[in-house]
This record gives C-alpha cells, structure tokens and sequence, in this order.
C-alpha cells in the first residue's frame, strides 16, 4: 500500500473558473522542481538569509493580496526562524496599524502594530478580497505549505512557472494565467514576481528564482515555525530509544535463555 | 521457575491489607505471577502495545482539550495555536494524530494475529466478542477525532460518513438531525462530536479492562494453538513478557518517533490543513488511511442503502467469527489450506485500503468489487467450508514436547525476531 498514493492530493477549486475543457487541458504531467531547501532532511535547519529575503518578497510582493492570520510580527524574531533582532521586528510591526478598542467617546482607536500583534491582513474580509481580485479568494499562506503535497518544491515550481510557453491547443480565459504547475494549468494569480522585483537588503540578485526559492522557504517556515525544535528533539529521543532498545534486546536474550 | 506460586503478603502492612482489599494479590495475580504460555511470538506483544497506546492517546487528549476550542470558528485556529504557542504544542498534538494511526497499526496487527492463530476459538469466544466492541468504539472515535481539526477533509469527510445514516428506512433523517444536531454538519455536529470524543476513550478503557479480564480467564492462546496442558507450559507474566512486551514497544516507539519527529504529516491529507469550508468541495474526499477499506467497500456497491450495510456488515460479521469457523484446530500452522485462504485474505485487505484511496471507476472499482466478495466469502463461505473439509497437518502433543521441534515448519510469520527466544 503507498502511502503517497493514498495521501492523493486535490487542490481546491477555488483559482479554476468553471470552464470544463480547461480543467482537462492541463492533462500534461509536470513534476515539481526540487530546488534543495536546506531544512530538508533529519537534521535540516533553514537558511536564516534566505528567510530574511523571503520575508521581504511576502511583505513588498505577495502580502498585496494573501494574508498570513496565523503569523505574528514576534514570530520573525523567535528562535528556528528568520531571527531578526527584537528591535528590527518593533520597526517592522510599527510600520502597520491596527484598530485597537474604543477611546472615551466610543470612537475606534488606531494605532501602530506591535511584535505580539498578528500580520496585517490585506483585506477586511472574503468578499472584499475576492471583489478585488475577480471573484477568487486569494488563500491564506501561513499553511500554505503544509495544505499542499510536497509543498515546499510545490510553491517554488509554481511561482517560477509562469513563462513555459503555452500550448496552441489550450484555450485560456482572459483574466487568467498558463501555469502548468497549477491543477488545470489555468490559475487566476497573474505572474507575481519578476526579476528584480525587490531590491534584497543582503544585495543578493533578485532573479525569479531566488524570490521565488526565498518566498518558498520563508513559507515553509511559516507553516511550521517548529521544526527545527521538532527535528532536534528528535534526534534525542531517538538516540535514547536506540540505546534502550540495545539495552532491552540483551535483556531478552539473558531472560529466555533458559526457557525451552 | 515456580509456577505453582501464590502470593503471600512480605509485611504487616500488606497482611493488613490483604484481608480489606486484596489489591496487592490481585495485582501479583495478573500481573506478576499470571501464568502465560512460554512459546509466545512478537505478535503477541501488541496487546501490550495497545494499552500503552490508549494511555497515550487519553493523557495527550486531555491536554490538547485544554487548549482546543470547539467553536467553528475557532476550531481549526485554536488547534495553530496549540501548534504555534503551547509550549510543546506540537509534540502533544503530532503525538495524539499519529498516535491514532499507530493505534490502528497496532489493532490490526492484534486483529490478524488472532485470525492466524485462532484466538477467537473456544474458550475465547467472549475475548474476541469484547476485542471487536473495542474496535468499533476505535472507529467511531478516531471518526469524530478527525472531525475536530475543522478542516476541509474533517469537514467533508464527516458530511459524507453521517450522510450514511440517512440511508435508513424511515427513520433515517430523524437520526440524521439528531446526530448533527441540524441539518447540515455545523457547530452543534462539532460540539457534539468533542464531547462524545472524550467520552468514549473512557468507555474503551473500560472494554479494555473487561478484554484483560476475558483473558485472564481463559489465558493466552500461543502460537500453537494447542492449549496449555501444564505449569510446564507456562512461565509468569513477570519478568518474561514484561520485559519482551517493553522491548516490543520500544521497537514500535521507534517507528512511531519517526512519525512524529521526521514525517509527523504523511498519514495525514494536506487538504486538512484547509480551514473548512461549507462553500467549497474537495475533489474527492477520503477519509484517514485506517479506513480506507471499510470506504472501499462502502463505495463497492452501486446502491447506497446496499453499500452501507455491507460496511456495517464487515464489522459485524467479525461478531459471529467463533461460529463461522468452528475448526477444532485452532493455529494456522497445522491448517495448510487456511493458511492459503488467510493471506490471500489479508492481501485482498491490503488490496481494499489501497483502494480506497482511489477515485471509484474503471480497474479500481472492478478490484474493489471482487476484494469485497472476497471479503465476505472468507468469512461466510471458506471459514464454515474448511472447519469441515480441511484435513489439518500433523501437530506436537504439547507445547513442551521437545519432540516437536523439528517437526513445527516456520514459516515467516513464526520467526521470532531475537533467535534465543524460540522456544
């Protein structure tokens, strides 16, 4: 039994229009890039710069549209993440704002974000995000890693997949994109990202596919803020079970040897 | 090894104690000193195993619910922010949602053991009877456990499960409402289902106590099946199966650490870390791995009514096991022809859960089809047929007659996995 086939993964059909022959032309099976994140593996960490820079193409890019309700500014400076200084996550929450009670009058109070405040969301509700962006719901990205199989390579694949040439024979709406990573290759998302796009603060070269490599870590991390704690904890209680199990083995043997 | 051994209490305290409220004899009695077969294989270390989940399941439970809302709207949040701010949030929830999966690992592997080694035979009837109440009170509460994460698998899966209901004649839809507390899966269904998923982790515990106490009665069937004739059959539960049983569980914490630190999202459904939403259907909606068969049969059959009460059925059928296969012989190891019928059995059970996981057309539906009689055969039909007609092969007098040794074929499923402790 494969796991992998039972763990079958069907996108919602949020991003596809109702248009039926289009869901059949993305037929041709593209296989997700695989850039190599180094939080990979049973001993991977993220790539602190790479973090730094995917927050940057989130917050000047993608947080026009998607928002990340789960996030908190602090999150940016806690241990396993980007791990910006305390004091450059109080700048980057105080550049939002946020509307906090009432004064003495009954009035709403505004006033600028701080690091236990949760990010700024583009848009007050569904409704008013979907009237802007032509009757689709641009999803939530804290866990957008996790709601998708594999993904991490997913999102990079997705994100530098907007200039394969389109097939002549496929029939696309107007107000939608040729993305062969996307289930039906029609995706409502215009190209979001072109090269130099952001000018990165490390002066590292903004190409597409590092914005998109950087948004795609940054994202992972996001989904799950705790796996390096998770992948290290691991790796000690694994170490300890190992030798229990050595210990126990022998105990075995000793104990039966005289049973017959 | 004494086993004619009886407990007498060491001090004045536990004399004392003895004549009030024997709880030192009782548990010197089924848990020191209970005399267990001495030829016990690895598969037999699950029942061990199991209980040890349950307590896992129960102690991380009770945590996460003191963090957990269930409210529709907060459902799917408060369960990131168990992820997120609980101070080992994510270890106690990764723990509890493989654990559950581990669980039905465990309760299969225990399940098939029993079907090869004739577990559910005279005298064990009443066993068997309280392991498969024990099962479907698993199926039930893992159901509603998923349910609580309010996600677009949870969300849909339990809209298609209590859906099934409503296939009833006549009184269908009233128990629908009831059982969704509306008309449709909503926050009442949510705070229903949280409710009832407490409970009923303790109605198991209590099932399970009654399991322990049938066996205690009747003693462990082993590998054999022959029944044990003497002390020199038996060695005590203590030290010998407590410290195999606690190797066994290490090896399986291995695996379940894996899960939970390496790969904590594989037996899971991406899709369920979608918020759920009433507005937008999945593609196709499945549930969680350990009940991929039972869906595989549910969707085997084109008439919905037909498709319910042949999942119900494959359940209850386990009921009526002891009087479907009335062989004397109890172990797969003399029964040649059995042996052949089990596995195929057991591949045709791989077979359904793996496809169960597949959209219900063509090929798929087909095997789906043909697994299903097969299912239903093996028990209506194979089981009654060879307790007649199988002629078993040449057994061992005992389980200590030395002579038997060369005699006994291993087969794969036999080989104990630490050599000295063939017996």
């Amino acid at each position: 039994m494969k796991l992998s086939q039972i763990v079958i993964i069907f996108f919602s059909l949020l991003f596809i229009q109702s248009n039926e022959n289009l869901i059949a032309a993305g037929g041709e099976a593209y296989k997700n890039l695989k850039p190599g994140f180094s939080s990979e593996g049973p001993f991977g960490k993220f790539d602190r710069e790479s973090l730094k820079r995917g927050y940057q193409v989130y917050s000047e890019v993608c947080s026009s549209c998607h928002g990340m309700k789960q996030l908190s500014y602090r999150n940016l400076s806690q241990k396993g993440g980007p791990e910006f200084s305390v004091e450059r996550v109080k700048e980057i929450a105080a550049d939002y704002f946020i509307i906090d009670g009432a004064d003495e009058y009954g009035d709403p109070v505004e006033r600028s974000r701080v690091p236990s405040d949760r990010f700024q969301a583009p848009f007050d509700n569904k409704d008013a995000a979907k009237a802007s962006n032509n009757g689709a719901y641009p999803p939530d990205l804290s866990l957008i890693v996790k709601a998708r199989s594999d993904g991490a390579n997913y999102i990079y694949s997705l994100l530098s997949g907007y200039e394969e040439p389109m097939p002549d024979s496929l029939n696309i709406d107007d107000s939608l994109s040729y993305n062969p990573w996307f289930p039906g290759a029609a995706i409502a998302m215009a190209q979001p990202l072109y090269d130099e796009m952001v000018e990165y603060e490390d002066g590292t070269e903004a190409t597409i596919k590092q914005m998109s490599y950087d948004v795609s870590n940054f994202l992972s991390w996001a989904a799950e803020p705790t796996m390096e704690e998770r992948k290290s904890l691991g790796l000690i209680v694994m170490g300890f079970l190992l030798i229990f199990l050595f210990l126990m083995f022998f105990s075995v043997r000793r104990l039966f040897k005289d049973v017959h | 090894m004494n086993h004619d051994h009886e407990y007498t209490p060491s001090n004045g305290f536990t004399k004392w104690l003895d004549k009030r409220l024997p709880l030192m004899r009782f548990a010197d009695e089924n848990m020191l000193s209970f005399p267990t077969p001495k030829n016990l294989n690895y598969f037999w270390t699950f029942g061990f195993i199991l209980t040890l989940s349950l307590v896992t399941q129960i102690i991380t439970g009770i945590v996460l619910a003191m963090h957990y809302t269930p409210h529709v709207l907060m459902a799917f949040d408060s369960i990131e922010h168990i992820m997120r701010d609980v101070n080992y949030g994510w270890l106690i929830r990764y723990i509890h949602a493989n654990g559950a999966s581990m669980f039905f690992l465990a309760v299969f592997i225990h399940m098939f053991r029993s079907l090869y080694y004739g577990s559910y035979k005279e005298p064990r009837e009443v066993l068997w009877i309280l392991g498969v109440v024990i099962f479907l009170l698993m199926i039930i509460t893992a159901f509603m456990g998923y349910v609580l994460v309010w996600g677009q698998m949870s969300f849909w899966g339990a809209t298609v499960i209590t859906n099934l209901v409503a296939t009833i004649p006549v009184v269908g839809e009233s128990i629908l409402t009831l059982l969704l507390g509306g008309f449709s899966v909503d926050n009442p269904t949510l705070n229903r289902f949280f409710s009832l998923h407490y409970l009923l982790p303790f109605v198991i515990f209590g099932v399970v106590i009654l399991h322990i106490w049938a066996l205690h009665v009747t003693g462990n069937n082993n590998p054999t099946g022959i029944s044990v004739k003497d002390s020199n059959d038996t060695i005590s539960f203590h030290p010998y199966y407590t410290v195999k049983d606690l190797f066994a569980y290490v090896v399986f914490l291995l695996m379940f650490s894996y899960f939970i630190f390496y790969n904590p999202n594989i037996l899971g459904h991406p899709d369920n870390y979608i918020e759920a939403d009433p507005m937008v259907t999945p593609a196709h909606i499945v549930p969680e791995w350990y009940l991929l068969p039972f869906y595989a049969i549910l969707r085997a059959v084109p008439d919905k009514l037909m498709g319910v009460l042949l999942m119900f059925g494959s359940i209850a059928v386990l009921f009526f096991l002891p009087w479907l296969d009335t062989m004397k012989v109890r172990s797969a190891r003399y029964r040649p022809v059995y042996k052949i019928f089990y596995f195929t059995f057991l591949i045709s059970c791989l077979l359904l859960g793996y496809l169960g996981g597949q959209a219900p057309e063509g090929i798929y539906l087909f095997l789906s089809r043909v697994c299903t009689i097969y299912y239903f055969a093996f028990f209506l039909v194979v089981m009654p047929l060879l307790s007649r007609y199988e002629k078993p092969s040449a057994m061992p007098i005992g389980i200590s007659n030395p002579a038997i040794d060369t005699s006994i074929e291993i087969d794969e499923i036999d080989g104990d996995l630490v050599p000295s402790a063939n017996t």
